[in-house]
């Protein structure tokens, strides 16, 4: 190692205590949220909450936990996103896997296609119209079809399968193997890391959104969690929930705050497991660009 | 599918006599191949059935739609539509706050990761350079909805705690998100909140790419630093840099209709009501279908005029281009 020179001290103390400070930043809203959600009301309403619960109580998370619809907000967003990450990976190593096949021909025009969807965007209204026509609208299918295949996704995948190995492919070939056979038994099996690393950019996509729902959905009983959450934090929904349910120690905004940390906690729960997947990921999404 | 792709190959085939050998040929390759074309065909109907289809109802732009008559039959009116925007002065209004907010959304959302990149690059230390990242990563993975309502719960007059810090210094509490000279700079700062840490993802990855012995060398020839960065470092990051800058400029239309959404309310639509929530809200919720399509319109035809455009600039002067 070379010996730093006095300039390069004060950088390198400086660049520490600003990386600290910008991790920190990060973390801070989430905590100040989680402490007044713990807090009572009126502690919260004399701003006396930094970053530890003030007059620690339960009842707002009552409030959120004991709210029927959440929990059916809850559940659409479950079903939507596992039916909706199922049927998006299928589709999209389907043909993802076909588009790095030899045998099939007009690949250029294929992809021609998948650009040009990339760079022209549809407006809002001719695709409420398809999605009308196609007797989709207040359906969960209209939150799940038309983000079927990613073309990004598409693309990375495609990347994924070049680099398998050609010779095991073409073995399975001389062994008779169908195509979907193929696909199935050799090429699923051997991308397993790629395709969960895909398979949550399409899960984290279902599970945060809410742009289809809103275009498309109007029934409240079919509102995935985030379109519930958006209203009980920009409307009056948390009004409602006080006075139905409501005790002295509670205020509209820990009842928002306690909303917003039941909604964030699953994606904390598994953020350390998919962390390294998703870095991979982007990183290749980067390189093929 | 296999008929299909045969009739479309044979209206392009050659000579009438060599014909039926080269539509044999085709046919055999169909038939022994069908299980690859089966398997690209369901991506190919997602593909027109939802983003190519749809550019045939962008002809509601020049009628008068109403569902009764549907496309087919609804009166043309040509440009009256487009003609009735330019006039409008909301939406000269609606117009500026669509360019304002993107353009500072370049301005603050593209270099912050490559600063900060350069300086995550410099922590020698591996657990805190990981520690830090994974801290950074993290508001990608919230939705706006989230991200929104921390935003709201900060800000709040009664219980934030911005106005809380304002507090100890005397300060009369802001209801900041009632005011429209506020809104932007919100919009600006949630955003990189949320994408700063998630966009040095690729900096980092094209750092970690350049060959240490140019660094090793230049320290022989006596390089500082600062000459490392200027004459290695940045050269080295020029290809991704110039990659993620023509992404953003292709997606400046978009500004993000979830995160604007969520913060949005009438005491802010001044300064914050952009062309995609007009849209929304004129549109889908208001039923002016045929007006509002025009507007979507004019908004891709821009975003594919920048695309193009920045991608053609970009291929003359440094060679990358993104497509």
């Amino acid at each position: 190692m070379i010996r730093a020179s006095a300039p390069r001290k004060w950088f390198i103390g400086f660049n520490y205590a600003f990386l600290t400070l910008v991790s920190l930043t990060m973390l801070f809203p989430f905590l100040n949220v989680l402490a007044g959600s713990f807090s009572s009301g009126t502690a919260l309403l004399r701003g006396e909450v930094d970053l530890l619960p003030v007059g620690f109580n339960l009842d707002n998370y009552r409030a959120v936990m004991t709210d029927p619809a959440i929990w059916r907000s809850f559940g659409v967003t479950v079903y939507v996103t596992s039916i909706g990450t199922a049927l998006s990976l299928i589709f999209t190593s389907l043909m993802a896997y076909a588009l790095t096949r030899e045998e099939l021909r007009g690949k250029r025009w294929i992809m021609m296609l998948i650009v040009f969807t990339m760079i022209f965007q549809i407006p809002l209204i001719p695709n409420f119209l398809l999605i009308k026509g196609l007797g989709l609208l207040n359906t969960l299918w209209s939150i799940i079809l038309p983000t079927l295949i990613s073309s990004y996704n598409l693309i990375i995948m495609i990347a994924f399968f070049r680099n398998l190995e050609e010779g095991v492919i073409e073995a399975a070939k001389i062994d008779g193997s169908s195509e979907y056979g193929i696909w199935w038994r050799i090429v699923l099996p051997v991308s397993i890391p790629s395709l969960s690393t895909i398979g949550l950019f399409y899960a984290v996509s279902l599970w945060n959104g809410y742009y289809n729902a809103i275009m498309f959905i109007q029934d409240s009983k079919l509102y995935p969690l985030q379109v519930k959450v958006r209203q009980l934090l920009t409307g009056s929904d948390a009004d409602e929930l006080m006075r139905t349910a409501g005790t002295a120690l509670q205020s509209m905004e820990g009842i928002r705050m306690a909303t917003i940390i039941f909604t964030t906690l699953p994606i904390l729960l598994i953020y350390p497991l998919i962390q390294k997947h998703f870095v991979k990921g982007s990183m290749l999404g980067a390189v093929k660009g | 599918m296999a008929e299909l792709t045969d009739i479309q190959l044979t209206r392009s085939s050659p000579p009438a006599e060599a014909r039926p050998i080269a539509d044999e040929k085709k046919r055999h390759h169909l038939v022994k191949n069908w299980q690859i074309y089966s398997m690209v065909a369901p991506g190919i109907v997602f593909f027109l059935l939802f983003k190519v289809f749809p550019m045939l109802g962008i002809v509601i732009a020049f009628q008068n739609y109403n569902y009764y008559e549907g496309i087919l039959h609804s009166p043309f009116v040509g440009f009256a539509h487009f003609k009735e925007l330019f006039e409008y002065p909301e939406f000269a209004r609606i117009f500026k706050n669509t360019m304002i907010i993107s353009f500072y959304q370049l301005i603050f959302e593209f270099p912050t990761p490559i600063l900060l990149a350069l300086l995550l690059n410099e922590v020698g230390h591996s657990f805190l350079k990981r520690t830090f990242q994974t801290l950074m990563y993290l508001p990608h993975f919230l939705s706006w909805v989230i991200v929104g309502g921390l935003t709201i719960s900060l800000l709040s007059p009664s219980t934030g705690f911005v106005n809380e810090v304002l507090g100890w210094f005397g300060r009369e509490p802001i209801s900041f998100m009632q005011e429209s000279s506020y809104f932007r700079s919100i919009i600006i700062t949630s955003g990189v909140w949320k994408e700063v840490g998630w966009g040095t993802i690729v900096f980092l990855a094209a750092l970690a790419g350049i060959n240490p012995e140019m660094y090793e060398s230049a320290q022989v020839d006596g390089a500082g630093k600062l000459r490392q960065l200027v004459s290695i470092t940045l050269p080295s990051l020029l290809p991704t840099i110039m990659v993620v800058l023509l992404l953003k400029i292709g997606s400046m239309m978009d500004l993000g209709f979830e995160h604007i959404y969520m913060l949005l309310n009438p005491l802010v639509y001044d300064t914050g009501e952009v062309l995609d929530t007009f849209i929304y809200r004129l549109g889908l919720l208001g039923g002016q279908l045929s007006y509002t399509t025009a507007i979507g319109l004019f908004k891709s035809v821009i975003g594919l005029v920048l695309v193009v455009g920045a991608n053609q600039l970009s291929k003359r002067t440094t060679g990358n281009s993104i497509y």
